[in-house]
């Protein structure tokens, strides 16, 4: 699928679709990569290593934060594919790759090729 | 699109203002190229969030700045951190974690940020004015900021709210844009009797029903009494930004840019249509535990209390006395403008807390038992968080509640009766 890169790089990992979209903060535990968001439908999936599907960010201006401790304590997604882009996400991703030199690649794929994805598809983010 | 940037950005992105302020000039282009913002633009003052610690990243990113010689542009406010610096033996952290978010709070002051520790800047002396292009964190001080006040700002996040900060320069899109701040969703709110617009709990549960409709959409709310207070705003715009991304909502005939809906009316905008039973259901799902439940304890002031709130509390409290820990949230300042009001609260058994929140960092000391709360945004996020159950109420109802120490609610009204 063709897509809008909003950060660079290259990950191969199996999808995790996300069926609503998820506040990083709050939503995700760091330490563990385990989503803990009360309701969420993904509620005690892991996404370490994972090609994260999600169709948007949510809430708190806090997740940029959560996003890089993630990938500092290698507990974050392999990759990011999105619905619609979101600046919160991007900056975690690139504050991590300029802190760390961890690059997590972050991508806004097209309204057909997102809603093809599958949970657990192996999927690759080639730039 | 390519972005034009000013002799002034290439010199800072240089490195000619210094390491630090050149990593900061990275962020904001970056973003400005993600965005596919046509150039940047200046700011008048930025309100950060990335002052709460969430782990060493944060950390690691501040000392980098401070390291790197990074000064501010512009005034900078500091939002609410893991702490309560004027009522330490509150915050129930490790040495560990206290010296940490101590830490990080100390490197962004040592930046030029105001130690203002709120997550309310709006009431606070700095805020922006009518029109007034500002860089600020905190998902409900954006959505005020721009709602309530008119002003204008994207939703930065950690990390970009400081980068904003120190090189004065942000995006140019969206939000700041005129284009940007049309409505594209018409939130129609209907058969809902007035009377209902008295209750304190309707603010944040529509909040709640927008958020959730409208994501990350402008939305222009039609059907609000005209004069609403500013604090029955905040709660509107506090529970949209908690559960949707909202940052910017108009409400026809009360908020500066929509006297009327042709004011704000985005092209092709689509209509969502809010009925009493929306209302219900959005209760329902953020007050999980039944009317007449026992309480554990209560907690408001998300957001910040007002000086208004603190008032009104301490009024409140008057005759009724709690029986379970009743906590109320608000910044520094709110609480040296009360004055003598403090010590009522004192007096009355409500422990005050500052600098922080109480979903946020260890403080309430019994979570067994639901806690109960005036807050749209609380009730969102305390779940997860803290692993408590929640009722929603008004203030009236939550200091009711705490005199019983059962759930108290009239739910009359919003039964249409």
């Amino acid at each position: 699928m063709n897509g809008r890169w909003l950060v660079e790089g290259y990950a191969t990992g199996r999808a995790l679709v996300l069926d609503e979209p998820l506040s990083f903060w709050g939503g995700l535990d760091p330490s563990t990569g385990e989503i803990v968001e009360t309701g969420h439908p993904q509620r005690g999936e892991v996404v370490t290593g994972r090609i994260l599907v999600m169709p948007a960010g949510r809430g708190s201006s806090s997740s940029a934060t959560v996003v890089t401790e993630a990938i500092r304590a290698g507990k974050g997604p392999a990759g990011i594919l999105l619905g619609e882009p979101d600046d919160i996400i991007v900056i975690g991703a690139l504050v991590a790759a300029e802190l760390y030199g961890v690059s997590i690649p972050v991508v806004v794929g097209s309204p057909a090729g997102y809603a093809a994805i599958r949970h657990g598809d192996q999927i690759s983010l080639a730039h | 699109m390519n972005l034009e940037l000013e002799p002034g950005d290439r010199a800072v992105l240089d490195g000619q203002h210094g390491e630090g302020a050149a990593l900061a000039m990275r962020l904001v282009v970056k973003m400005a190229e993600v965005a596919e913002a046509p150039r940047l633009r200046d700011i008048t003052q930025a309100h950060i969030d990335s002052c709460l610690y969430h782990g060493q990243a944060g950390l690691d990113f501040a000392e980098r700045l401070l390291a790197g010689g990074a000064a501010l542009s512009v005034p900078a406010t500091l939002n609410v951190s893991s702490l309560d610096l004027l009522h330490p033996e509150l915050v129930r952290l490790d040495d560990d974690a206290r010296d940490r978010a101590k830490r990080l709070m100390d490197t962004y002051v040592a930046m030029g940020c105001r130690p203002t520790w709120t997550c309310a800047p709006y009431q606070l002396p700095l805020r922006p004015a009518f029109g007034e292009h500002v860089a600020w964190a905190e998902s409900n001080a954006i959505v005020f900021a721009n709602s309530v006040l008119g002003a204008r700002t994207n939703r930065y996040g950690d990390f970009i709210d400081v980068c904003a900060a120190i090189t004065g320069r942000v995006p140019d899109h969206s939000l700041h844009t005129e284009e940007g701040r049309r409505a594209t969703v018409r939130f129609r709110i209907e058969g809902v009797p007035d009377r209902l617009f008295d209750d304190d709990l309707v603010y944040p549960v529509l909040g709640h029903v927008l958020g959730r409709r409208v994501g990350n959409k402008v939305a222009a709310i039609e059907g609000l009494p005209p004069g609403l207070s500013e604090d029955r705003l905040k709660a509107i715009g506090a529970a949209a930004a908690s559960s949707g991304s909202v940052a910017l909502f108009h409400a026809i005939g009360v908020t500066p840019e929509a006297p009327t809906w042709d004011a704000v009316a985005g092209v092709e905008a689509r209509e969502e249509v809010v009925a009493l039973t929306d209302l219900r259901a959005a209760r329902d799902e953020l007050s999980r535990v039944p009317v007449g439940a026992e309480i554990g304890a209560v907690s408001v002031g998300t957001p910040h209390a007002s000086e208004a709130e603190l008032r009104r509390l301490a009024g409140l409290f008057t005759e009724a006395r709690p029986r379970v820990p009743f906590y109320v949230n608000t910044g520094r300042a709110q609480l040296a403008a009360i004055g003598d009001v403090a010590g009522d609260l004192a007096e009355a058994g409500v422990t005050v807390v500052t600098d922080t929140c109480t979903y946020i960092t260890p403080v309430l000391r019994d979570i067994a038992a639901p806690v109960m709360t005036d807050s749209g945004k609380w009730a969102w996020y305390a779940p997860s968080n803290l692993g408590v159950e929640v009722a929603l109420g008004s203030l009236e109802d939550c200091v009711r509640s705490a005199a019983a120490g059962i759930v108290i609610r009239d739910g009359a009204l919003w039964e249409g009766r």
